[in-house]
């Protein structure tokens, strides 16, 4: 396709959050692409797809795809797009294609953005939507050869018993039964055709051969080999499967096998109610639960139009930072450990990130499955003391440890070795590849979502977004670090402020009436943007509800960072990501 | 700078470390689990946290801790206005009740692990008080919601944490004579929670009782 169109001036680019606006640049170049314009989204033809994405792209700069999600309506399958640009920031806009409900097939953003591919797959693995010219189209978190697609509104999961929650059985109906006798298990799988599950087996695993030109490997004569690390590896970091081809001992290409954690979290959130969902985003990244509620909540608040007071607010971004403290030391400590340092540094991280998670028993009653924020603010307030407790830990102890851990290992010539000059991901490669957090901005690139558009009250604090300078395993490791400060430069400066008052808009309701609509709502998680993607239908469930998972995103780019190195080398660049695969697998 | 130099200043900060276990060693020595010593160590202020010696030693939970709901039921008081304690059991006798078998704890459970059913008079009329109440602990996973949006104050969330057992389909689901505990048990684990509950209950009943001489 050939776009004649000049780039736009800087000062007319940052209008393009509004679709109308960028409706009518589509039309200058694709007259007929836009089905449809509404104030939220666009809808394009499935033809002209790869046409519009391309143009985005390259003319308008939307150089980011956030998301892409599927929607399943009865008459039709909607594939749902967020865009933005990294220079302009601001909220993404978002683009939907429909697709037919028989065979359903939108072409691939593959050859424009790297980060398509992971989410692609996804979308049709869940949905079973096809995706024209995706180079590796095949299931990723389910397994090759399962039959059905489960987020599709007519797939029931095993142990199924009603389309939504709460259940008629509980109240005033019958006595308890235990889950297995609930639901015969064969009623509701299927199984594909001429299925036998004593000769079933699992079909050929096959890996995508790099021609050897392109790597400087040695000169001994080696051969091409398929190795497998993990799922049950301790330098994994959760059960995570990498089929890593090597020639010598040198990295060719990495397939992550995913989904061993599965448990279909956005089928479980469909048939949940709004409020039943907060428990269950805890589960997803479980070091950092806090911030996992508060970027539903936002989302979910942003549908409802709903704020929390002001007090409330704070105590979320408190909250919410002190998380990412702890996500970080404990990113450092476990990077250490995959670094052959064993267990030291981590330990000695641990010791703060046991003080923060006391604070937060104290103030939500759990450690780590925190579900400390509602809708319009939060659970309870905090106890007696929290702040002083917070302030102490903010004046004295969370400053001398970055500080402590910095003069510890960043010196270490060892690391420096390890860590330098290896798991490169360029600036470029780190946007197209939807990379987010401590990946993205150790490439160099100056984006952090509170910034870009910001949620809560991030506006009102005075913060840096601290970059790296070439993408490397070091550039990732500094970040994290510098990153710890800010967070404690906005802790200071929260509880400064901080009011008294209420923490609850209205009261307190587990009837939660969310309009009509949709929404994609995103917040800057310690491993990078974590997105909610949440349709609405008046009803008490969410009619989709999508999470936008970014260490599986991140994973997604782990072969572009690990080619060309060595295998103890993959380790360490896939440790710098920091993947839970509680959020990976969903 | 010479190769070297930079790991060796890292192990400074290791050796800083192993000295101050040792010089904390022997600040505490011989009273290393002395509760006041102990709960100063294990706060912000202290300086290395130690290892707790579980199950010999247990840290205390915040108040706010939550592990597997349970119902509240006020004891039955002798003249004195004490609870009355059947000898047979070494349990507070039950007085009334709390729970009105509304259901909302079972509508609002995230994982659904409630079940309940409305009790009845002898003449077949529902009464406000359930039948039957079981919680499936192993399929609960402590939100709290049940005891956050109670209406009456019925459902709390306990702090006993050790509920292992060698089986799961009786011992695991919990029934209403297992689920009861008496007040004076809530107000031993939630004694902030209680003073605010009991201040809120006498200032409405005083707001009844005034509105009815008004009237």
């Amino acid at each position: 396709m050939a776009v004649n169109q000049p780039p736009m001036p800087p000062e007319t680019k940052t209008k393009y959050n509004d679709p109308q606006v960028v409706a009518e640049q589509i039309k200058t170049v694709l007259p007929d692409a836009v089905e449809s314009v509404s104030p939220q989204a666009l809808v394009i033809k499935g033809s002209q797809l790869l046409e519009v994405a391309r143009y985005l792209h390259d003319q308008l700069a939307f150089d980011y795809l956030n998301n892409v999600t599927s929607v399943d309506y009865p008459d039709h399958f909607e594939v749902v797009y967020n865009l933005t640009s990294m220079d302009r920031g601001g909220a993404p806009i978002t683009l939907k294609v429909n697709a037919a409900r028989e065979n359903p097939t939108v072409p691939s953003l593959t050859p424009v953005y790297h980060g398509a591919n992971f989410q692609e797959r996804e979308v049709y693995d869940m949905m079973g939507i096809r995706f024209e010219g995706h180079p590796y189209l095949r299931r990723i978190l389910m397994w090759e050869g399962f039959e059905g697609y489960p987020l599709r509104k007519d797939y029931k999961e095993p142990y199924w018993e009603d389309d939504h929650k709460p259940f008629g059985t509980r109240w005033d109906k019958g006595h308890h039964v235990i889950a297995e006798d609930r639901n015969p298990w064969h009623d509701n799988v299927r199984y594909p055709a001429n299925f036998d599950a004593l000769s079933y087996k699992p079909p050929r695993e096959e890996y995508p051969v790099v021609s050897a030109q392109q790597l400087t490997a040695s000169r001994l004569l080696t051969d091409k080999i398929l190795i497998n690390i993990g799922p049950q590896h301790p330098s994994t970091h959760g059960v995570l499967r990498l089929k890593t081809v090597i020639d010598g001992e040198t990295v060719v290409s990495v397939e992550p096998v995913l989904g061993y954690l599965h448990r279909n979290h956005e089928k479980i959130g469909e048939r949940n109610t709004y409020l039943q969902n907060i428990p269950y985003t805890d589960r997803l990244d479980y070091f950092t639960s806090m911030a996992n509620n508060l970027a539903y909540v936002i989302t979910v608040e942003k549908l409802m139009n709903l704020k929390p007071p002001e007090r409330a607010e704070y105590i979320r971004v408190i909250m919410a930072e002190l998380t990412r403290w702890v996500s970080h030391i404990a990113a450092l400590g476990f990077f250490f450990n995959d670094l052959g340092a064993f267990y030291t540094p981590l330990i000695y991280g641990l010791e703060e990130r046991e003080l923060i998670l006391d604070l937060f028993e104290a103030a939500s009653g759990s450690r780590m499955m925190c579900n400390y924020m509602r809708f319009g603010g939060l659970a309870r307030d905090v106890p007696d003391g929290f702040l002083d407790k917070v302030q102490y830990l903010v004046d004295e102890r969370l400053p001398r440890v970055t500080d402590e851990m910095e003069a510890y290992l960043v010196g270490n010539e060892i690391f420096l070795a390890r860590a330098r000059n290896v798991g490169v991901l360029p600036r470029d490669m780190a946007i197209s590849y939807s990379t987010a957090g401590p990946v993205l901005r150790g490439s160099g690139v100056k984006y952090d979502v509170r910034r870009a558009e910001p949620y809560s009250i991030y506006d009102r604090f005075e913060f840096d977004i601290p970059t790296g300078r070439i993408g490397d395993i070091y550039d990732r490791f500094m970040v994290r670090i510098a990153e710890m400060r800010e967070s404690i430069k906005i802790l200071k400066q929260a509880l400064q402020q901080i009011p008294g008052g209420e923490i609850m808009t209205g009261k307190k309701n587990y009837q939660i009436r969310v309009p009509k609509g949709e929404v994609y709502g995103r917040a800057e998680n310690p491993k990078g943007e974590l997105g909610f993607y949440i349709v609405s239908d008046g009803s008490p469930n969410p009619y989709r509800y999508h999470v936008r998972a970014p260490a599986f995103i991140n994973l997604g780019a782990l072969n572009e960072m690990a080619k060309g190195f060595k295998v103890a080398d993959l380790i360490v660049i896939q440790g710098s990501i920091d993947v839970v695969m509680g959020e990976v697998d969903r | 700078m010479a190769f070297g130099l930079g790991m060796l200043n890292g192990l400074r900060y290791t050796m800083s470390r192993i000295i101050k276990t040792y010089i904390g060693d022997l600040r505490h020595l011989g009273r290393p689990y002395d509760p006041k010593e102990f709960a100063r160590r294990q706060s912000v202020k202290g300086d290395g946290i130690i290892t707790v010696q579980y199950p010999e030693e247990k840290l205390p939970v915040p108040e706010n801790f939550r592990f597997v709901p349970f119902l509240v039921y006020e004891p039955k008081l002798d003249e004195n206005g004490k609870p009355l304690i059947d000898p047979a059991t070494g349990k507070e006798v039950v007085g009334y009740e709390r729970c009105t078998a509304c259901g909302i704890c079972a509508k609002v459970c995230p994982p659904q692990c409630i079940w309940i059913v409305r009790g009845s008079t002898p003449d077949g009329k529902p009464k406000p008080q359930p039948a039957e109440f079981y919680i499936d602990i192993d399929v609960c996973m402590n939100c709290g919601y049940c005891a956050e949006f109670c209406p009456f104050d019925a459902i709390k969330m306990d702090h006993n944490y050790e509920l292992a057992d060698y089986e799961r389909h009786v011992g695991h689901i919990h029934d209403i004579k297992r689920l009861m505990k008496s007040t004076t048990y809530y107000a031993q684990i939630h004694p902030q929670d209680w003073a605010r509950e009991e201040a809120d209950r006498k200032a409405k009943e005083a707001a009844k009782a005034k509105k009815q001489t008004t009237t």
